[in-house]
C-alpha cells in the first residue's frame, strides 16, 4: 500500500515538472523528431546528467542498487525501430500521451487505445518472437562501462561534456 | 539562462529536476520510472474480461502480471500531476487535433484519431519487444547508462526522424 502511494507522489512530480517543461505536446515530439525544436532532448538529457551522478553516487555509497536490463541487440534494434515509426506517427510516448491527456489534449486518448492494442497484439506474438529476435544478439546485463572497460565516472564525465557539448549547439541555432 | 521562457519553465531546470525526483524514488522504495509495462497490464486486464482462460494461459501476461502495481499509480500520478500544472498556468486546452497536424493534414479528428491509433499500436509492439519506452529505456536505462538504453532510444530517434521527415516532407514549418 505504501509502494502504491509512493507511486502516486511520484508520478504526480513527475506529471508536473513534464507539463511545465512543456514536453507533453505533438508539437515538441515533433518538433523534435523534424529537427526544428530540441525542448524534449533538452529536458530528456538534463533529466539523465543529474539521475547518473547521484544514482552513482548513491549507488557507489551502497545505498541504492541498479536495475539494468537486459541487451539484447535484435530486440532493442527491430523494436527500437518499429517504437520509433509509431512514436513519428502518434506523435507521443507512452508515459508523454497520458500526460497529454491531463493537460486537456484528448486526441492522445486514440493513441492510448493504439498502444493497449498495441501491447496486447506483442502478447499474441510473444511465442513466436522469444524463439526469434528475442535470442539475437543477446548481451546480459550490461552497462556502457562494462563494454568500454572503463570507470563508470569516466564515461559519465564523457557523457556530460557531450550533453554540455550539445546544449550549446541547441541554444547557438536556437532550437 | 532565463527559468522561464513564458511559456513554461526552462527545459533544463524541469529536467534536472526529474532526475532528482528519479533518484529519490530509487533511493526510497528502489523503483526505477517507466511507463509501457503498465500498458501490457491494462491490456491483459481488458481481454481478462472477454477471454480469462486466453490470458490465464497467456505465458507474457502471466510473467508480467496482471495487478495494480506502483508504475501504475505513477501513470495516474503523472495524469493528475499534469493536469495540476496546467491548471496551475491556465495552460490547459481541450484540443482535439493538434495545431502543427492541422498546418500539414487538417483539421478532421477522425484523420488524426486514425493515425495515432496505428502509431500507438506500432510504438508499444516496438516498446514491449526492446524491453522499454523513452522513460524506461530513455530516462533510467541511460541514467544507469545501461547498453539496452544507448541502443534503444538511438533505434526510437532513428525511427521517428525518418517517419516525421517522410510526413511532413522535410519542411520546417
Amino acid at each position: 500500500m505504501k509502494l502504491l502511494i509512493m507511486g502516486f507522489l511520484t508520478g504526480l512530480a513527475f506529471g508536473f515538472l513534464l507539463q511545465k517543461g512543456r514536453v507533453l505536446r505533438y508539437e515538441k515530439q515533433l518538433g523534435a523528431l523534424r529537427l526544428i525544436d530540441m525542448t524534449i532532448f533538452k529536458f530528456m538529457l538534463s533529466a539523465i546528467l543529474t539521475g547518473m551522478v547521484g544514482l552513482y553516487l548513491l549507488h557507489d555509497l551502497g545505498m541504492v542498487s541498479m536495475s539494468i536490463k537486459q541487451t539484447i541487440l535484435g530486440a532493442n534494434i527491430v523494436g527500437g525501430l518499429l517504437f520509433g515509426i509509431g512514436w513519428g506517427l502518434f506523435g507521443l510516448c507512452p508515459g508523454t500521451a497520458v500526460g497529454a491527456l491531463g493537460e486537456g489534449r484528448w486526441h492522445a486518448a486514440f493513441g492510448i487505445v493504439g498502444m493497449l492494442a498495441g501491447a496486447s497484439l506483442y502478447n499474441a506474438f510473444y511465442p513466436a518472437l522469444k524463439a526469434s529476435v528475442l535470442t539475437w544478439g543477446d548481451l546480459g546485463k550490461v552497462t556502457l562501462p562494462d563494454v568500454v572497460h572503463l570507470n563508470h565516472w569516466l564515461v559519465i564525465i564523457v557523457l556530460a561534456v557531450l550533453f554540455i557539448l550539445l546544449f550549446r549547439l541547441f541554444e547557438r541555432l536556437r532550437l | 539562462m532565463k527559468l522561464s521562457t513564458g511559456d513554461g519553465w526552462n527545459p533544463y531546470l524541469a529536467g534536472a529536476m526529474v532526475g532528482i525526483v528519479a533518484i529519490l524514488s530509487v533511493a526510497i522504495t528502489g523503483q526505477f520510472l517507466g511507463a509501457s509495462t503498465s500498458f501490457v497490464r491494462a491490456a491483459g486486464a481488458v481481454e481478462q474480461i472477454v477471454a480469462p482462460e486466453r490470458v490465464a494461459q497467456s505465458e507474457y501476461y502471466q510473467s508480467v502480471g496482471l495487478r495494480v502495481d506502483w508504475q501504475i499509480m505513477l501513470l495516474v500520478g503523472l495524469l493528475a500531476g499534469a493536469a495540476v500544472g496546467a491548471w496551475s498556468d491556465r495552460s490547459f486546452k481541450s484540443e482535439g487535433v493538434p495545431p502543427m497536424w492541422t498546418g500539414r493534414f487538417g483539421d478532421s479528428v477522425w484523420k488524426r484519431g486514425a493515425v495515432a491509433f496505428v502509431g500507438g499500436a506500432f510504438a508499444m509492439f516496438g516498446a514491449r519487444l526492446a524491453d522499454g519506452c523513452p522513460s524506461g529505456h530513455g530516462l533510467s536505462g541511460l541514467m544507469q547508462l545501461s547498453l539496452s538504453g544507448f541502443v534503444s532510444l538511438a533505434c526510437f530517434f532513428a525511427g521517428g526522424l525518418v517517419v516525421a521527415n517522410l510526413i511532413y516532407g522535410g519542411k520546417r514549418s
